[in-house]
């Protein structure tokens, strides 16, 4: 059976892989510290804030990054599209990276990680607690990815039999795949709506659930967009630039229908009289609309068919999950009291040396094992 | 437990006591007083931390010369855990780290089961909560209202060392009624305001009723609190607010249990979606020319 996936040749230390692997061990000094001090002499959250920088960007938005196996998915195999499998091997190992590392920021954020194995024993569980539901679920989500993901190693290692037992078992992993995503991204949206006047009107509805899984696939689809033109550009690889453009399509449809969802909604509770109001819940609304919209037009438009329109699309869109997430959990929270927050410099240094080192993992991993799409047979029309 | 603001002088015995019984650290040294507490003489933590279990609050406005007016006026107010009815905490925490006391409400909290997520310092409604960041090993630490005193058969220390009954404790519905009996009182007469215990003898403190807001808070609040207050000066200033009367914690929970009902929409939607994925994986890789 030939693959349809083959390795990156290119050199596994470059000036790149470097920089990222000092970053990276910045982040791990720290990440020491914090174990080694406690949360309050490495991070800036207090007794208004309990949640910071790690929960809502490692967590919430890495776990969104990390979307882009699970939005993929979605389309060639629910929505039958086949002819864009070859974006799937590399959106999956976005995702797994994306999702491991969101499972290893809980550790250092958890302030009694010690005890992080009692979410894990059922006499502990409070079935009540959407904490508990994402737990889980993303627990056993990282899991689907690394045996969606095995075939790319067993192949590697030549290890035929258990390709083929993992090819076998393979429409139960990606039905997996694309129902457990659902839950637990929806799932980050229902953990909000406990806080009730702690949140915005313009943020809090029954809907958060909605907006945070659609959103959450829009920014799978940006993420499969914008890695698969930085690999074709850097490494000189054929573009895949006729598939990128269907899936922006796609996403730019998602990007309409939940922008209008969202300030209907906002409408409907006559919670809109806000919306000119000088506040950080109304920037960011207006903030997110603009970046759906200008991705939405340009993927739309005669622009899509420049790269880098393209690409500047899928980074808008990326904002744009991003924008909405950290406003829902920080900028629309309102805290008993006075109390404000922005992150330390540990702090920021932790969460941006995780996804340099996500960054670096990826690299290496195109490099060692067979994860682009292999131009040749994944374009029938070009044999 | 029963606080009336009107009642409180603002003397901290309370917090003083809570810190004793309780073994919480002092807390000396507010940032923006270092030089005038250089010596760390005084203990004054200036709201609920890590530590602190409860903290008097002054409110003030204009020139806070009048006690309980809303103008130029100022009032205590008193920070710590209400035992909700129905609590956020206990509905957020994945671990079942907090708890309810079925017979006393008392709402408890367990650290060898807590892992420290801190979902119950950002979920609940007060903010009351707090995880001790201060420590490698930090808990969570709240208000349990002397839980273990109460074992011993005596009551809770704010409410055992106030001087005025401002901090009141007893069984709820006596609470609420007393609450009751002060609101219908015509202000500016006099009447006598028990201490410590309601159900006990202690003597009591005489003083004018004063010009009450018209509410028992907590009486209704995100589904009702067993520490309920009474003010004059709006409860908002005295960091208290305003809340609907149900409990956002049964919002959440209602959706998650329709959506996840004995994992009924899940499975199907797996069953589903790998009927899907057989098929549209066989015609693509058809299409492709290749076996599967
Ligand atoms: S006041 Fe807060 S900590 Fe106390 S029971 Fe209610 S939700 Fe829990
Ligand atoms: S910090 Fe502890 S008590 Fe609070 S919700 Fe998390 S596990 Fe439960």
């Amino acid at each position: 059976m030939a693959s349809r996936f083959e390795r990156l040749h290119a050199p596994l230390i470059t000036p790149l892989t470097l920089v990222l692997a000092v970053i990276a061990a910045a982040a791990a000094w720290f990440i020491y510290l914090r174990f080694q001090l406690g949360l309050g002499a490495i991070a800036n959250i207090n007794a208004g804030y309990p949640w910071g920088l790690w929960v809502v960007v490692d967590v919430v938005i890495g776990s969104a990054l990390g979307c882009g196996g699970f939005a993929m998915a979605l389309l060639i195999y629910i929505f039958n599209r086949g002819a864009l499998s070859p974006l799937m091997r590399p959106a999956l190992l976005g995702g797994l990276f994306g999702y491991s590392l969101a499972g290893a920021a809980v550790l250092f954020d958890l302030g009694r990680w010690w005890q992080f194995y009692n979410i894990l024993t059922p006499w502990h569980w409070n079935l009540n607690s959407v904490m508990l539901e994402i737990a889980l679920c993303v627990f056993v989500y990282v899991v689907v990815l690394w045996l969606e993901f095995s075939p790319a190693l067993f192949e590697r290692f030549g290890w035929k039999g258990l390709r083929q037992f993992a090819e076998n078992w393979m429409w139960l992993l990606i039905a997996l795949g694309v129902v457990l995503p659902f839950m637990h991204q929806s799932s980050l949206g229902s953990a909000l709506v406990v806080l009730g006047h702690k949140l915005d009107p313009l943020y809090n509805t029954a809907f958060l659930p909605l907006l945070f899984v659609t959103s959450a696939i829009a920014m799978g689809f940006g993420v499969v967009v914008v890695e698969a033109t930085v690999v074709s550009h850097s490494f000189r690889r054929a573009s895949e630039h006729a598939l990128l453009v269907q899936v922006a399509a796609v996403m730019a449809w998602l990007l309409i229908g939940w922008t209008l969802f969202r300030w209907g909604e906002v409408a409907y509770r006559g919670a809109l009289g806000g919306v000119l109001a000088w506040s950080g819940a109304t920037v960011s609304l207006w903030l997110e609309t603009l970046l759906a919209l200008f991705a939405a037009l340009v993927c739309l438009s005669g622009a899509r068919n420049d790269a880098r329109w393209l690409f500047m699309a899928g980074v808008a869109v990326l904002l744009f999950g991003s924008v909405y997430r950290v406003a829902s959990y920080l900028v629309a929270y309102h805290p008993v009291g006075n109390y404000s927050y922005f992150p330390s410099f540990p702090e920021l240094v932790i969460t941006i040396g995780v996804i340099a080192f996500e960054v670096l993992a990826y690299l290496v991993f195109v490099k060692v094992f067979p994860v682009l799409g292999a131009h040749g047979a994944a374009h029938p029309a070009r044999k | 437990m029963l606080i009336d603001s009107t009642l409180c002088i603002g003397c901290q015995a309370c917090v003083d006591a809570c810190r004793e019984a309780n073994g919480v650290v002092m807390d000396p040294t507010p940032n923006n007083f270092e030089g005038w507490n250089a010596a760390q003489t005084w203990d004054i933590a200036q709201d609920l931390d890590g530590e602190t279990l409860n903290v008097i609050r002054l409110w003030r406005s204009g020139n806070a010369t009048v006690k309980d007016a809303e103008e130029d006026g100022f009032a205590f107010g008193k920070r710590h855990c209400l035992h909700c009815v129905d609590p956020s905490c206990i509905s957020v925490c994945p671990v079942q780290a907090m708890t309810k006391d079925p017979v006393t409400g008392i709402v408890g909290y367990d650290p060898d089961a807590c892992i420290g997520c801190r979902y119950c310092s950002y979920g609940c409604p007060f903010g009351v909560p707090q995880f001790d960041l201060n420590s490698a090993f930090g808990q969570i630490n709240k208000c349990q209202m002397c839980r273990h005193l109460q074992a011993e058969g005596k009551i809770p220390a704010c409410c055992d060392v106030c001087p005025t009954g401002a901090s009141l404790f007893g069984p709820v519905d006596l609470l609420q009624a007393e609450a009751e009996r002060r609101l219908a009182a015509t202000p500016g007469s006099l009447m006598s305001f028990p201490r410590g215990d309601i159900t006990q003898d202690r003597p009591r403190h005489e003083k004018a009723v004063p010009h009450y807001i018209r509410q028992t808070y907590g009486e209704h609040e995100v589904g009702g609190t067993q520490v309920r207050y009474l003010s004059a000066v709006p409860f908002e200033s005295i960091g208290l607010p305003k809340l609907d009367s149900f409990a956002p914690s049964r919002l959440s929970e209602g959706l998650q249990h329709t959506l996840y009902k004995w994992m009924i929409a899940p499975v199907l939607a797996v069953v589903g979606a790998a009927w899907l994925v057989r098929r549209n994986r066989v015609a693509a890789e058809r299409d492709r020319g290749e076996e599967v």
